[in-house]
């Protein structure tokens, strides 16, 4: 005997078929169901295996705490694990598989685990797995991970498409149950701006499930003319089918919408996923109540069912939960259950209610046995009996279907997610969410009120006096008179242990973890709670304890003689229930996890056949491959070469530009770089350098003085934005008497290097002002007229490569038609385009120091800056700090070069430097290689170091060790400068 | 971590949008003795409570403000402009 599906009733639509499959057998639901009710209508009670012993598990619940129902829905891309049947809404095509079984549902050969089960007891981890270790990553780690009980995630990319957004209320209301539609009803009428989210399709909560009349109108019906005024409100909005996972600092909400979770044929113009944030000055939490399972032996076979859930199987969805049932409650609700079964023509064989005087409105047929409890459930893979014990008798009783009711216990996840703890309250029987917490106000039974009316009420006033500290005058909505309202009243005395019981009694369906794993955790000094969870994993699944926490609890106060109070629970942390990734992430993932930076030569270097290389979000081009370069290093050194003696072209548009302005624009570059720059004359780029306040080198760029009172400072590529951030905290916040503005130009301006002997002739070409050694020297920064006036940009003589070279600054929309009209005019002169590789090769040869050597642990002196240094100004930025005894330490790491004594031979960068002679050990490192190319110019790899007294030891015969790979490279330390040390290229 | 930072310039604002720097202390006279320069640039007090850092709008008006938060409940008490916070106009 089965569930079925009841010939009418409930908030279905029978002329509405929808046709699924689970595990690949075609069924039949209708619009309305829930993949859970469907399946119970279609007398599918077998549904999943549990985690650990593998044991036949049924629906227990109807919402969002259901542990046993997981299953994957849809395929491919769409592949989503783990989803609550209870929380899926039947669409046509669904497809569900059911998870943690193998070969088939049926037949679990995993099951066999339960014949194990002496050793899978709590603590089984840390007993088990202990020895030896090697054991761990081949045998136990795969065994354990092919055991554990959960779906696969699919390795397909997921094609649809997700959002997010922000929103802002006065008041939120978390669920739309009774509580909530009232204040939400109250606060909208008041106009209160007021979002309402409810996790499910339809606004109502336990309404829903209810038999009950308010002011006349059906229970479910009332919630529809409550959810139509409130989407007729303006101020109101209405979100459905929405989680509010987290709450967070500043009173901020987390929600997730599914939009089309339930849909067979997805709008591609639409998300599947919303994500909210939602900025909330106050609000209501009614969340409502979750009932507790009881824990008796058997209680997972499947037919056992919440009691709530039974009544809403039966009621909303129309689904019978068998032929003959029993309900074990403790407390008044399984009463109304009863009464609402035999109302649709289900037998009740029993009652079971372990207090003296439960029910006692109850005026239906079913015998009611009171001070007795059911010790047992029986049956494989349905629920065929259940053993009662009254007195000391204990009767067998045939039932194909079993509710149980242990208690409510208020949902307070979200009132504890900033910190606060839940209460417990002996009254209630429950933990309550913690008071006056911050901006949040529980309402209905998320704060222990029993009965639809007390919730009604409670719900419209707390939404009043809650608008009402915002300005709103609310008045609390009447509803009229409640028929059929039985207030659920606590039990007299909780139940968390049964005695008498035979098999295994299950606390947390999910994990697996059962009476017995408790009692051992406090046997063997694990009883704290927290201790308790990691010891037996209780809490720890993905349902995260919903069901199973407060029980847990009660048997640990009960093991331990103590009150759950004093026990105490877990710390609650978001998320409420799982997120998918895809909604956190939003739009942000393929190529829009972070934006792509072009240059505005992009372009130019494209056609020109560049391979680009990522710098941070930049594509910058790495080097310009040839037709018949067998491979990247020839196009380099052919690169390379063609500066040396012709001339490159190669695009720096991605340095920093910061243009400085002001009266006091020339004393701030004075404080911000460690070298002089008060005096530096109109029309003149110096290189600058700027320390942290700890004395280190912080960048390195060139600024010219545009005018008398505007600078134009260029940063490295990686330091631009770090550098702008700087500049504008010393600006604002050390002296913001200076008066001075900063603007980042980067973005205004292509930049292009024109590098080589011949470059001053290419220019000159384009450019109408001579630019001849005399009118335009070294270090020369001034605008100039392009084009006979048809363009102006911005000139410096400057050079990386060391030779005769200038950096020519376009307009950046005009970047791209200069850089051709210098390609076209430079052809003769064998202008080639050049890459970042040719150029950090060509800077290397030149000594020219990069953030490769600029670490964060050098000083200037360290790289011979040192007496660029000006100590004879009154304030820079680094300057106390500098002067500190270690950091003119002799013998600290400083700049060399380094070649090795064969020709032949190489090392890499970031290999170490050993003294001839010397072990490899730690203790004779002498520093390292920063960077390292091969040099058509010397002939064989070269390196820039950081050694010991590096600037001393020139000439000295060295090792250059590779830890990683044992290499070891005789070579010798040099001047670090490999090309025209004298600089006569330069001043060409 | 407050989820949301007030802005003087632009009103309550995603905290994704600033960059912490860290305490807001008072830089030392460029003549102050070592120890002064020691204290600003490597030591800072880990307290329980209020507690005063530079955050930057990064992504919003640029401007770098002093904001005051408690590093128990993450409530942000103050928040101002660093130059007005210098008796400067920002
Ligand atoms: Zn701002």
């Amino acid at each position: 005997m089965t569930s079925y599906r009841l010939p009418q009733g409930g908030l279905i639509d029978r002329g509405h078929p929808l046709s699924f499959t689970f595990d690949g057998k075609a069924l039949q639901g209708v619009q309305g169901d829930s993949l859970a009710s469907a399946l119970l209508a279609n007398g599918r009670r077998l549904v999943g295996r549990s985690f650990k012993y593998h044991r036949p598990r049924g629906i227990l619940t109807s919402g969002a705490a259901e542990p046993n129902a997981l299953m994957t829905i849809g395929s491919s891309g769409r592949t989503e694990p783990n989803t609550r049947a209870t929380m899926q809404e039947l669409y046509a095509g669904l497809e569900a598989r059911s998870q943690n079984r193998w070969p088939s549902l049926a037949f679990d050969i995993g099951a066999l685990n339960s014949l194990a089960s002496p050793f899978l007891g709590a603590g089984f981890y840390y007993k088990t797995f202990m020895w030896p270790a090697p054991f761990w990553e081949k045998v136990y780690e795969p065994f354990i991970r092919k055991a554990a009980g959960l779906g696969r995630a699919t390795h397909e990319a997921d094609p649809d498409s997700y959002d997010k957004c922000w929103a802002h209320c006065d008041l939120l209301v978390v669920g739309s149950g009774p509580a909530g539609l009232a204040a939400a009803l109250t606060a909208g009428r008041a106009g209160a701006r007021v979002i309402v989210a409810d996790e499910h399709a339809m606004a109502g909560g336990s309404l829903l499930s209810e038999t009950a009349i308010i002011g006349g109108t059906p229970a479910s019906a009332f919630a529809e003319a409550c959810a139509t005024e409130l989407r007729s409100l303006p101020n109101v909005t209405l979100l459905t089918r929405t989680t509010v996972f987290g709450w967070y600092d500043g009173n901020v909400f987390g929600a997730v919408e599914r939009v089309q979770r339930h849909i067979a044929t997805l709008s591609p113009s639409r998300p599947v996923e919303r994500l909210w944030r939602i900025v909330a000055k106050g609000t209501i939490l009614a969340t409502g109540a979750e009932e507790r399972p009881l824990v008796f032996g058997g209680n997972d076979i499947p037919g056992v069912m919440m009691a709530g859930a039974m009544r809403t199987y039966l009621n909303r969805y129309a689904v019978a939960p068998g032929r003959t049932t029993a309900i074990f409650t403790a407390n008044d609700s399984g009463y109304q259950l009863a009464a609402d079964l035999e109302a649709r023509g289900v037998r009740v064989s029993a009652i079971v209610d372990p207090r003296a005087a439960g029910g006692a409105t109850y005026a239906g047929k079913a015998r009611v046995l009171r001070d007795a409890v059911v010790t047992d459930a029986h049956g494989g893979r349905s629920l065929a009996a259940i053993d009662i014990r009254s007195g000391s008798r204990t009767d067998r009783l045939k039932v194909d279907a079993l509710a149980m009711s242990g208690g409510f216990s208020p949902v307070v996840h979200l009132a504890c997610h900033r910190g606060g703890r839940p209460v417990w309250s002996d009254e209630k029987a429950g933990f309550l969410p913690p008071a006056n917490f911050g901006g949040l106000t529980p309402a209905g039974a998320a704060r222990g009120i029993d009965g639809l009316a007390a919730c009604l009420d409670d719900g419209a006033r707390r939404g009043a006096n809650l608008v009402a500290t915002f300005g709103f005058t609310a008045t609390p909505v009447a509803f009229g008179t409640v028929e059929g309202d039985v207030p659920v009243s606590a039990p007299a005395k909780t139940l968390w242990s049964i005695p008498g019981g035979k098999g295994k009694a299950f606390v947390d369906y999910q994990n697996d973890v059962h009476r017995k794993d408790l009692d051992l955790a406090v046997k063997e000094g694990y009883g704290h709670v927290e201790l308790a969870k990691r010891y037996t994993t209780g809490g720890m699944a993905t349902d995260q304890g919903k069901l199973s926490n407060v029980n847990a609890i009660g048997l640990l106060a009960e093991a331990r003689g103590l009150s759950p109070g004093a026990v105490g629970t877990t710390t609650f942390r978001p998320f409420y229930t799982p997120v998918s990734f895809g909604a956190l992430a939003g739009a942000h993932h393929g190529e829009h996890f972070q934006p792509v930076r072009r240059s505005p030569l992009h372009g130019w270097a494209a056609r020109h056949g560049a391979v680009f290389v990522e710098t941070g979000l930049w594509y910058r081009s790495a080097w310009f491959p040839r037709t018949g370069e067998k491979d990247w290093r020839e196009s380099v050194a052919r690169e390379v070469v063609n500066v040396r003696r012709n001339a490159g072209l190669c695009d720096v548009s991605m340095l920093g530009k910061i243009e400085i302005c002001g009266p006091d624009a020339a004393e701030f570059l004075n404080r911000v770089y460690c070298n002089a720059f008060l005096k530096l004359p109109i029309g003149k780029a110096r290189y600058g350098l700027m320390l942290r306040e700890d004395g280190m080198i912080y960048d390195d760029g060139t600024t010219s003085r545009l005018e008398e009172n505007r600078f134009l400072m260029t940063t490295t590529t990686a330091y631009a934005a770090g550098a702008m951030n700087h500049l504008e905290f010393c600006a604002q916040a050390l002296w913001p008497d200076l008066d001075v503005r900063l603007a980042s130009v980067t973005d205004q301006w292509a930049q292009m290097a024109i590098a080589g002997p011949k470059s001053r002739k290419i220019l000159q070409a384009i450019i109408d002002e001579d630019i001849g050694d005399a009118a335009f020297p070294y270090l020369a920064a001034h605008e100039v007229s392009l084009f006979g006036g048809a363009l102006h940009g911005r000139l410096f003589r400057i050079s990386f490569s060391g030779e005769l070279a200038y950096e020519l600054a376009i307009p950046a929309a005009y970047g791209d038609s200069v850089a051709e009209a210098l390609m076209a005019t430079g052809r003769t002169e064998g202008l080639m385009p050049y890459g970042v590789e040719a150029l950090s090769v060509l800077r290397i040869e030149k000594g020219h120091v990069t953030h490769n050597e600029i670490n964060g642990t050098v000083v200037p002196a360290d790289l011979g800056f040192g007496k660029m240094v000006s100590l004879a100004k009154p304030d820079f930025i680094g300057k106390a700090m500098l002067q500190r005894e270690g950091l003119a330490a002799p013998d600290r790491p400083r700049l060399v070069g380094v070649v090795p004594l064969d020709p032949a031979d190489t090392f890499r960068t970031g290999a170490h430097i050993l003294a001839k002679n010397a072990a490899a050990t730690l203790e004779n490192d002498q520093g390292y290689v920063t960077s390292s190319a091969h040099s058509p110019h010397v002939g064989s790899t070269i390196g820039l170091a950081l050694v010991k007294r590096g600037d001393e030891r020139h000439g000295e015969e060295v090792v250059v060790w590779n830890g990683l790979n044992g290499e070891f490279t005789s070579a010798r330390l040099c001047p670090p400068v490999f090309f025209d040390p004298s600089n006569e290229k330069l001043h060409a | 971590m407050a989820s949301l930072v007030p802005c003087p310039h632009c009103g309550s604002r995603p905290k994704e949008e600033f960059t912490i720097k860290g305490a807001a202390l008072a830089r030392p006279a460029p003549d102050a003795d070592p120890d002064s320069w020691f204290h600003y640039v490597y030591l800072r007090e880990n307290p329980r409570g209020a507690y005063e850092e530079y955050w930057h709008h990064t992504a919003g008006c640029r401007r770098w403000l002093i904001v005051c938060r408690d590093t128990v409940t993450h409530q942000v008490n103050t928040s101002q402009d660093a130059a007005a916070a210098k008796g400067q106009a920002a």
